[in-house]
This record gives C-alpha cells, sequence and structure tokens, in this order.
C-alpha cells in the first residue's frame, strides 16, 4: 500500500469511515443485520489474521472461540449483567484458552497444528452441545439483551449496528498498534524465521503463546458481540464450519495484510447475499470465485495489489537506475 | 585475558555418529578467533550445541564462568551473545532498517514496554549508524529480499552487533562475498572487535580471511580438534596440513 501517497490514503480512509456511518442509515432491517454481522466477522477474522497471517500459526479453531466468547455474553447478559463485563469476561476466558491452545504450537507447526486446533473445535462444539446445564444444549439461549450505550436502547437494527461498528473500530485501532510495536515485528519474525529470531533474543515460546492468546482474545470479542446481535444462539452456528469460514476470509483478503480481513469478511459475508438472485446457484459461483482468486493470487485480493505496487516500485528503480547510468556514459 | 567462553568436553551424537567429540576450548576476551576444518568436521554442530540451537550430548558451556549449556538461543542472546548462520538468514519482506531494528528490539526495555512504547522501540538511530557503519545507506528503505548476496551478508552480520553482544559467533561470514565486500567486512570486524572490544569466533573456508583476520585458529577434523595456536603454527602443523590445508 505504500505506493499511495499518504493525504490520499487518509482522504479514503476518511470517505470509507464516513460511509459506513452514513450510508446504512437507510438500509432495511436486513442490511443492517448483514453490515453488523460483517463488522463482526471482521474482528474474529483480524483475530485469526494475527495469529495466522502474522505470526504464522495456522488454527482451525478461531470458530470455537467465537462460540466461547458468544456463549459467555448470552449466560452472563441474561443472568442481568451489563454487556461491556461480559465482553471483558469473553476477551479473558478466551485469551486463557487461546495460551493453553498455544503450547501444542510450541511443539508442532503447520497442518499437525491445524488438526490439533481442529480437535480443539469439536470438543468446544460438543461442550457448547451437551453440556445444557450451562449452554442450554440444543435448544440454545434465547431473549439474550442487548445493551443500553449511553442511555440509548440499541435494540433496534441501527442503534446495534453502530456498536458493531465502533467495536470494530476499537478492534481495528488496537490491532494497528500492536502490529507495528515491536510485538508485531517479532511476531512476522515468528513467522518468516524463527530460528533467527531465536538467535537475536526473541522468546519464540513467549510469543508464539501470545500470538495465539490475542488472536483467540479477538475471537471472544466477536462472539460476545455476536450473542446479542442474533439475541439467540445455539451450538450449529459454533461448529467447524465457522472456523473454516474465518480462515477463508482471511486467505482470501490476504492473510497477514492489515486489510485482508475486513476485505475477506465483506467477500464472506456479503458475496453470498449478492448472488442470491442466482437462486440455488449461488454457494457454486461463490466456490469458483474463491478458486478462481486463489489459483490466480494465492496470497488473496491484497496480494494482488502488494504485487502490483512492487512491480511500480522495480520500473521505477530500473527507471532510476538507467537515468544514472546514461548520466555517467554522458560524462564518460 | 580472562576468558569469555569455556567450552569443555562437547560432544554430540548422532544416531550412532559422533558430530562432535569431546571439543574443549576457550576463547579470550577481546580476541577474534577462527574456526576451521573440512567440511562435515562438526563446526556448525558445535556453534549449535555452544548456542543452546541443539542439545550437546555432554559437556559443558561456560559464560564468564557461569554455566549457561541447556539455555535457550534466545535467552543466550539476551545474556550478551549472538551469531549469524552458514546460509543467509535475513527478514525478506522487512526493510533493511526494520531488519536492524528487530535484530535489537528484544535488548530493549521488556514485554510490556515493548508494546505500549515505541514503534522502533527507540533504535531508529542505533539501525541507520549500523547501516552507515556497514555502508548500506542507500537501500536502508529496501525490502532485504531485494538486496544482492552479498550485501544481505553485510546485513546478516550488521544483525548481529545490533543487540551490543560481547561475544559472536559467525557461520561463514565470508561464503559467496566478493572480495571487495569481503575486505569491507573484514575492516567493519576489526573496528567492532578493537572499538567495541567484541570477541568473535569465526568459522570460514576462506583461508586468507581467517589468517589475516584471527589471532588464533583452532583446526576440527572429525568432530576433534586438532591443532590450535597463531595462523603461521597452524599453518605449519603437519597433521592440519594432511587432513585440510593440502600440500
Amino acid at each position: 500500500m505504500s505506493g499511495f501517497a499518504k493525504p490520499l490514503k487518509i482522504a479514503l480512509g476518511l470517505i470509507v469511515i464516513a460511509g459506513l456511518i452514513v450510508v446504512p442509515m437507510n438500509f432495511n432491517r436486513y442490511g443492517l443485520f448483514i453490515l453488523s454481522q460483517w463488522a463482526v466477522m471482521t474482528i474474529a477474522a483480524m483475530g485469526l489474521n494475527l495469529t495466522l497471517g502474522y505470526a504464522g500459526q495456522v488454527s482451525l479453531a478461531q470458530g470455537a472461540f467465537v462460540g466461547i466468547g458468544a456463549y459467555a455474553a448470552a449466560i452472563m447478559t441474561t443472568h442481568g449483567w451489563p454487556l461491556p463485563a461480559a465482553i471483558a469476561a469473553a476477551i479473558v476466558l478466551s485469551f486463557a484458552v487461546g495460551w493453553v491452545l498455544g503450547y501444542p504450537a510450541l511443539r508442532v507447526q503447520h497442518h499437525y497444528l491445524a488438526f490439533v486446533t481442529l480437535a480443539f473445535s469439536t470438543l468446544a462444539f460438543l461442550v457448547f452441545r451437551n453440556e445444557s446445564w450451562l449452554t442450554g444444549g440444543i435448544y440454545g439461549i434465547s431473549n439474550i439483551p442487548r445493551p443500553h450505550v449511553f442511555g440509548i436502547a440499541t435494540n433496534k437494527p441501527l442503534p446495534f449496528y453502530y456498536v458493531c461498528l465502533g467495536s470494530l473500530a476499537i478492534v481495528s485501532v488496537a490491532v494497528w498498534w500492536l502490529i507495528r510495536s515491536p510485538w508485531g515485528r517479532a511476531f512476522m519474525a515468528l513467522r518468516e524465521n524463527p530460528l533467527r529470531a531465536q538467535s537475536l533474543g526473541i522468546d519464540t515460546r513467549r510469543y508464539t503463546l501470545m500470538a495465539f492468546a490475542i488472536g483467540s482474545a479477538l475471537g471472544g470479542v466477536a462472539g460476545a458481540l455476536y450473542a446479542p446481535l442474533t439475541q439467540y444462539i445455539d451450538p450449529v452456528p459454533f461448529n467447524l464450519s465457522l472456523s473454516l469460514d474465518l480462515l477463508m476470509m482471511v486467505i482470501v483478503g490476504g492473510a497477514g495484510f492489515y486489510f485482508g480481513p475486513f476485505l475477506g469478511a465483506m467477500i464472506a459475508v456479503l458475496l453470498p447475499e449478492w448472488l442470491r438472485f442466482t437462486e440455488g446457484y449461488y454457494l457454486m459461483l461463490y466456490a469458483i470465485a474463491v478458486m478462481a482468486l486463489l489459483i490466480w493470487s494465492p496470497t488473496g485480493i491484497l496480494g494482488i495489489l502488494d504485487r502490483y505496487m512492487a512491480a511500480r516500485r522495480t520500473k521505477a528503480a530500473s527507471a532510476l537506475r538507467a537515468v544514472a547510468k546514461s548520466r555517467l556514459e554522458t560524462a564518460q | 585475558m580472562s576468558a569469555v567462553l569455556e567450552v569443555t568436553n562437547i560432544k554430540k551424537n548422532f544416531g550412532g555418529i559422533s558430530a562432535v567429540d569431546g571439543v574443549s576450548f576457550d576463547v579470550h576476551e577481546g580476541e577474534i578467533l577462527g574456526l576451521i576444518g573440512p567440511n562435515g568436521c562438526g563446526k556448525s554442530t558445535l556453534f549449535n550445541c555452544i548456542l543452546g540451537q541443539l542439545t550437546p550430548s555432554g559437556g559443558e558451556v561456560k559464560l564468564d564462568g557461569k554455566v549457561v549449556t541447556g539455555l535457550r538461543p534466545s535467552e543466550l542472546n539476551k545474556l550478551g551473545v549472538s551469531r549469524t548462520f552458514q546460509l543467509l538468514q535475513v527478514f525478506p519482506k522487512l526493510s533493511v532498517r526494520e531488519n536492524l531494528i528487530l535484530a535489537g528490539q528484544e535488548h530493549q526495555g521488556n514485554m510490556a514496554s515493548r508494546l505500549v512504547g515505541r514503534s522502533d522501540a527507540g533504535l531508529t538511530d542505533a539501525a541507520n549508524q549500523m547501516i552507515g557503519f556497514f555502508k548500506l545507506d542507500h537501500l536502508a528503505a529496501e525490502p532485504a529480499g531485494g538486496l544482492s548476496y552479498g550485501q544481505q551478508k553485510l546485513l546478516d552480520a550488521a544483525m548481529a552487533f545490533m543487540g551490543g553482544p560481547r561475544l559472536v559467533l559467525l557461520d561463514e561470514p565470508a561464503g559467496g562475498v566478493n572480495p571487495t565486500m569481503l575486505s569491507d567486512l573484514k575492516e567493519r570486524l576489526v573496528a567492532i572487535n578493537r572499538e567495541k572490544n567484541a570477541t568473535f569466533v569465526v568459522i570460514e573456508h576462506n583461508m586468507e580471511f581467517v589468517m589475516s583476520l584471527c589471532s588464533r585458529v583452532m583446526v576440527m577434523a572429525e568432530g576433534k580438534v586438532l591443532a590450535m595456536g597463531r595462523p603461521d603454527e597452524v599453518r605449519k602443523n603437519p597433521a592440519v596440513i594432511e587432513a585440510y590445508l593440502g600440500h
């Protein structure tokens, strides 16, 4: 993205933010629900992008953390706790569980790690389904209340969309801060070359666990917003397919790119809706589009942009070199 | 001169093969020790055992008189031991400056301050200085992956110095580097050795480089120490000529 001038980037950012605030005011109930879902899924995908995209640790368990967050929020808010307290609890809980899930990553990597996290995903689903004393089992938890923010009820779709958008904004700033901090650099070092990272004093164990824990905590935040968004949860949305969906959002958007999850979640949540006019074919078309994209650009949509920018930089640099060379030759 | 590093009877077996078979030596403060020997004689394995990348099958490593055998590489690095690898190990997607900041950041503050503090951990000036010192100025903002092999080798070496180490183990720093750049590298190493009183152990096959850079040379063959001494002594040693240098 470094090819754009800074003022242009800021202007573009402001337009997008203003658009996200103003445009949905005219949306109907369903449109607002979809957009809120996009915000929530972006938060979860940002977490996975941290674990997978930046720190290079494969996880097929992000959906389970969304579930953990959702159940924590549902149980607490139906027992009279305010949503911020429930979000805090969801963060702490999924951070702690994510930290523990990080331990296998200290021993196994890549597809082995994928299997460990997949097993965890199944385990979490079984807990949601079978421990009915806590989770309501297959009947789930209904009548999940929505919060009052600064005295304003968010029962209507628009105010709650702003809750989701505001949460996304906070998470975005926090993640941006994290990845440009020395921690972010250490995460990338972990992904690129753990051996060299260690020899430079980077405590790869601690950073691996942190990458898992923070990524999972963001999954928890997403879940804690998902529960009041739908106001009813049961185990089904949090099965393995959610983890796979989130993985796809990160990969399609561009793993390891800051804006990857925003785009990936947009495609995963909105594209199926836009393709609905094709009726029975929309899932097929969607699948074909994703396959074509990944064959064309394995690094996702932002990978295409990145390659284009890199090509432009190389061109500019070689043009400069050519000029310098011709000057040298003229001088001789 | 006191010993910075004392290695006693280090052994490393891989299955039935003794890659390192009871190696002992001291490295004195401020010296540049060369480590030479034929391919497969155990030089890099010895480095990996000293630096915690491999757990030795036996023996002891002391740093400043304290036993450090079995410490993790990151812990040893925090104690002031740094290294380069035989194969290039820069972070290709990060810029030259970012590579150097990364190489020094864990030596600044603690985990918490690295999270809430400055993005560059206060190291931009130090990185720029190192960039100037290794004559990489025009490349500071380039991704390290775009540099030539020789330039990446220089960056690799520069990274090893960002944490202000007391002891640096360099594994074939001259391999694949052209003669001009090599004399640059040698000059830089000598300067750091003198100015910062940093101690070096250098594995190298380039005899001219080793003989002119090092104050002492250790020769290994088949996992054992074959000879140790001043470069001119080692060069004349019949056993060394037989095993490595050739007639």
